[in-house]
């Protein structure tokens, strides 16, 4: 039996016939190929940027800053406005969180704070499938259950009674800005749910025991211990749902109607910059169509990545504050 | 402290935390409710016609959304051979190369795809490859998923590929194993499984996308398996077109496709979930 | 200087008597370290800012078992990780000085720390096989993933020859597919051994590897390396003392300076560090004053 250094053909030998070279082609062939997959990220964000500006440029150049503000999408008379798009989408969205963030709290509490385990795995698994659902099959669910309960409970009720506030004035169809947002928020709550469950959770144990200590009771510690610890996260979930209504298409479209618009009726059939895509891009057969389309795309991502700065911008502030310091 | 305030301080806890439970059930409740509709609706037109036939001429009864399934299937195969890949590498590569600060900056462009609408994208594939190749086809929709898969397999798969103990990396280095070779044959293995699971909840988020297909697979009511030849029909798109349209034929058509599409795409989220605790 | 304390130390030295204590060492001859075992030229080394070793310097004798000891922090393993290559992954690692394998300088500027790692082989704290290969596999990766072309045959008689040095082959031999996972601690730490044998490395470097295992393991392991010591140079980092007196046949002894750089105090053989050290910190040390 051969033990230890010697012969020709072990890997000692093979090893030392190899002279000392200089560097490794492998590692070296490596390293850019997985640069280059690695930067393909890069390249695909500015290349987006880039092509967006692109071919929103005649737009661009016919309506200028005026986009941004025109009242008008007329396709006839070739005269594009962005502000009822922009509009929509942003009251669309402030009403999915005006109606989800409650709940997506609670239920995060529930999760976090509330359940014995064997319920906590199920429950939060369930809820995770809520997101893992097509928007397409949430917007026929939408069209086909959800406006016409709106449209019966809500808005045919509310006629007789509510309709002097400008809010509750409108034809009672069902679709409009109330349906996209209730629409919005069931889309919206299973993403902050889980974001704030999981930093929830993170909470050490020891602030709970402090509170506790301190005679409080289970919601004060909650209130007290718990959430402001992770203010800077629940933030953060609340931004990233945000970001998915503002963006949210096809479900948006299916409830919304198409009425173009600026008013403070959630009854009113309305648009968003999404549902305005939608609905028209496969219609567009002119350039300067395409290109105030392409515009509101454009319009889109620009509020995505404005978003996603502030978010960060809030967590790093957050992050960097005496409180969590100090510990 | 007076036994009065503290009763109050006490119910108001119970409330409150009575409100929470019931948000909880709320939200499932949401679940129970639209999976409820979904079956109770599709499940009535489901029949082995269904799933083998074509769609029928305009209005008339029957008919199937066979080619939407194959043309799904082909437009997520072709996204995911190129999203896949591409994103474990870039996952790869945000691991085990990239330095703290270019490090940061790729994981902000990653979380800003992540957010962009993924109508935006369908418009961005839409004027970079449908209008150079001409025609619509289900290699461009193949491309569209797959810019909407890569920054999230990008960053599962960072994440999966951190959580390998620097013990392996070290073994593997000692042993004079040159550092492609530990990547490939050491540390992908060791991670493995939680890469497959993030390329599985990439694929089940990419095969419900409706609006990216829109602008570049069009959509098309008869057969294809041409992946460039031209305009292809996929599930999603098929739900949205017969979910809109006039015919109430259509509209149940809508329900049952509805129904398939949550049926699988549940089903693969929850494969994902079982390889990770699982195997 | 002889002191009563002293006298504890040599009942293990003698008590394991064979070749340690029984034959009197000659202090390390830098011809033969030079020809064929390690020398250690004025090492420096950092971690960005922080100097981590002085000026260290070192002969290792070949196919005998040096032992670096001294307290906790003072460079021990980063003195050992030097002399494969590992030091500088460690992010904005540096290291300036020679170490000399067999006469040529591992840190001349043209080297491949690749090819200086398979010449020496390293074992760890915490035996670290691959969890997702079996036993088989783990010990043929060095030889597998060095893309050497090896014949299946021939990997099977390596895999085996290896396994015989680490004394883990009578063990595992019935079951070499086996996970590696499913190994006892003691076992995965000899399972690390015969990986690192595998590819026949000239010097065999030990971090701590019994600080891990039980006191039943130990033993074993410290048998296995005065084994592997007939054909291996071997240089193992231990903070314990009866264990270097026990195993090792030259000791050196590190010491933290007051910058908390590493320094070399003294080295030579074991007896000789243990009964009549020339320095007064390695006396503290020993006698247990200090460190």
């Amino acid at each position: 039996m051969h033990v230890g250094r010697g012969g020709s053909t072990t890997a000692a030998a093979l090893a030392r016939r190899r002279p000392w070279r200089i560097g490794n082609l492998g590692d070296a062939l490596s390293r850019t190929v997985f640069a280059g997959l690695g930067l393909s990220l890069l390249a695909l964000a500015l290349l987006m940027a880039y092509e967006l500006v692109l071919e929103s440029r005649h737009s661009i150049r016919a309506f200028g800053w005026g986009f941004l503000t025109g009242t008008r999408w007329d396709p006839v008379d070739q005269v594009f406005g962005a502000a009822p798009a922009i509009y929509g989408t942003l009251v669309s969205s402030v009403i999915a969180l005006m109606l989800a963030v409650p709940v997506s709290l609670g239920a995060a509490i529930f999760l976090s704070e509330m359940a014995p385990p064997w319920l906590r795995s199920p429950l939060s698994f369930l809820i995770e499938m809520l997101a893992a659902l097509p928007s397409v099959v949430l917007g026929l669910w939408g069209l086909y259950v959800l406006v016409p309960w709106v449209r019966d409970f809500v808005e045919k009720s509310s006629l007789g009674h509510l309709s002097f506030i400008p809010l509750f004035d409108g034809p009672p169809f069902g679709f409009g800005m109330l349906a996209a947002g209730l629409i919005l928020a069931i889309m919206v709550l299973p993403i902050i749910t889980a974001i704030a469950r999981d930093v929830m959770q993170a909470v050490p144990t020891s602030q709970r025991e402090a509170m506790l200590a301190l005679g409080a009771t289970r919601w004060e510690v909650i209130l007290g211990a718990v959430l402001p610890y992770c203010r800077s996260g629940l933030m953060a979930a609340v931004i990233l749902g945000l970001g998915r209504a503002l963006g949210e298409t096809m479900a948006v479209t299916m409830v919304i109607g198409k009425g173009y618009n600026i008013t403070a009726s959630l009854f009113q059939p309305a648009s968003t910059a999404a549902s305005t895509l939608a609905s028209e891009f496969n219609e567009a057969t002119y350039n300067l169509y395409i290109s105030a389309l392409v515009e509101l795309a454009l319009i889109l991502m620009g509020i995505t990545l404005l978003l996603n700065i502030l978010a960060r911008l809030l967590v790093w502030r957050v992050a960097r504050s005496p409180e969590v310091i100090a510990e | 402290m007076s036994g009065f305030a503290y009763r109050r301080r006490k119910i108001a806890s119970i409330v409150v935390l009575g409100l929470c439970a019931s948000s909880a059930f709320v939200a499932v409740g949401v679940l129970a409710l639209i999976l409820g509709f979904v079956l109770l609706n599709g499940i009535n037109y489901l029949n082995l016609d269904f799933f083998t036939h074509m769609p029928t001429p305009l209005g008339e009864p029957g008919g199937g959304v066979a080619n939407s399934i194959v043309g799904s299937l082909l437009i997520i195969g072709v996204a995911a051979l190129i999203g896949i890949p591409v994103g474990v590498g870039a996952g790869v590569f945000l691991s085990e190369y990239a330095g703290a600060r270019l490090g940061n900056i790729m994981r902000f462009t990653a979380d800003v795809l992540t957010g962009v609408p993924s109508i935006v994208v369908g418009v961005f594939v839409y004027s970079v490859v449908v209008l150079k190749m001409g025609h619509f086809s289900a290699l461009a929709a193949g491309i569209a998923l797959a810019i909407i898969m890569l920054p999230i397999v990008a960053r599962s798969s960072e994440e999966m590929l951190k959580l390998v103990p620097r013990s392996q990396r070290e073994a593997a280095l000692a042993l004079g194993i040159t550092r492609w070779r530990t990547i490939l044959s050491v540390i992908i293995p060791a991670a493995r499984r939680g890469l497959v699971t993030g390329g599985l909840l990439a694929v089940a988020r990419a095969g419900g996308e409706t609006a990216p297909l829109m602008f570049t697979a069009l959509g098309n009511r008869f057969w294809s398996l041409s992946v460039t030849g031209g305009p292809i029909d996929a599930l999603p798109l098929r739900i949205w077109r017969y979910g809109i349209g006039p015919y109430d034929e259509w509209h149940q058509q809508a329900w049952a496709a509805s129904f398939v599409l949550v049926l699988v795409v549940l089903a693969i989220s929850l494969a994902a979930r079982l390889v990770l605790t699982r195997r | 200087m002889q002191t009563d304390s002293l006298l504890d130390l040599q009942a293990p030295v003698m008590a394991y008597g064979m070749r340690v204590g029984s034959e009197p060492q000659a202090p390390v001859s830098e011809e033969e370290a030079l020809a064929e075992g390690l020398v250690v030229r004025k090492l420096n080394a950092w971690y960005g800012s922080f100097q981590a070793l002085r000026e260290v310097s070192l002969l290792v004798a070949p196919e005998r078992i040096t032992a670096i000891i001294g307290p906790s922090g003072c460079g021990k393993s980063t003195l050992i990780r030097c002399f494969n290559r590992m030091h500088e992954v460690a992010p904005r690692a540096r290291v300036t000085g020679q170490v000399l394998l067999r006469g040529k300088d591992i840190y001349a500027p043209a080297t491949d720390p690749v090819l200086v790692r398979r010449r020496v082989g390293m074992v760890f704290q915490k035996p670290n096989p691959f969890p997702t290969m079996s036993i088989f596999d783990n010990v043929a990766a060095g030889l597998r993933l060095n893309g050497f072309l090896v014949r299946r045959s021939e990997l099977a008689d390596a895999v085996e020859r290896s396994l015989r040095q680490a004394a883990l082959w009578d063990e595992v031999k019935d079951k070499p597919n086996r996970p590696a996972t499913e190994l006892s601690g003691g076992q995965q730490q000899r399972l690390c051994i015969a990986r690192a044998l595998a590819v026949e490395p000239e010097v065999v470097l030990m971090d701590e590897p019994c600080s891990a295992l039980d006191p039943v393991a130990t033993l074993k392991i410290e048998d296995l390396m005065r084994e592997l010591a007939r054909n291996y140079t071997i240089v193992i980092v231990t903070h314990n003392m009866q264990q270097a007196a026990r195993v090792s046949d030259y000791t050196a002894v590190m010491m933290m300076a007051d910058d908390r750089a590493g320094e070399m105090i003294e080295f030579g053989p074991t007896r000789e560090v243990f009964t009549n050290p020339r320095d007064k910190k390695t006396e503290d040390y020993i006698t247990g004053r200090f460190g």
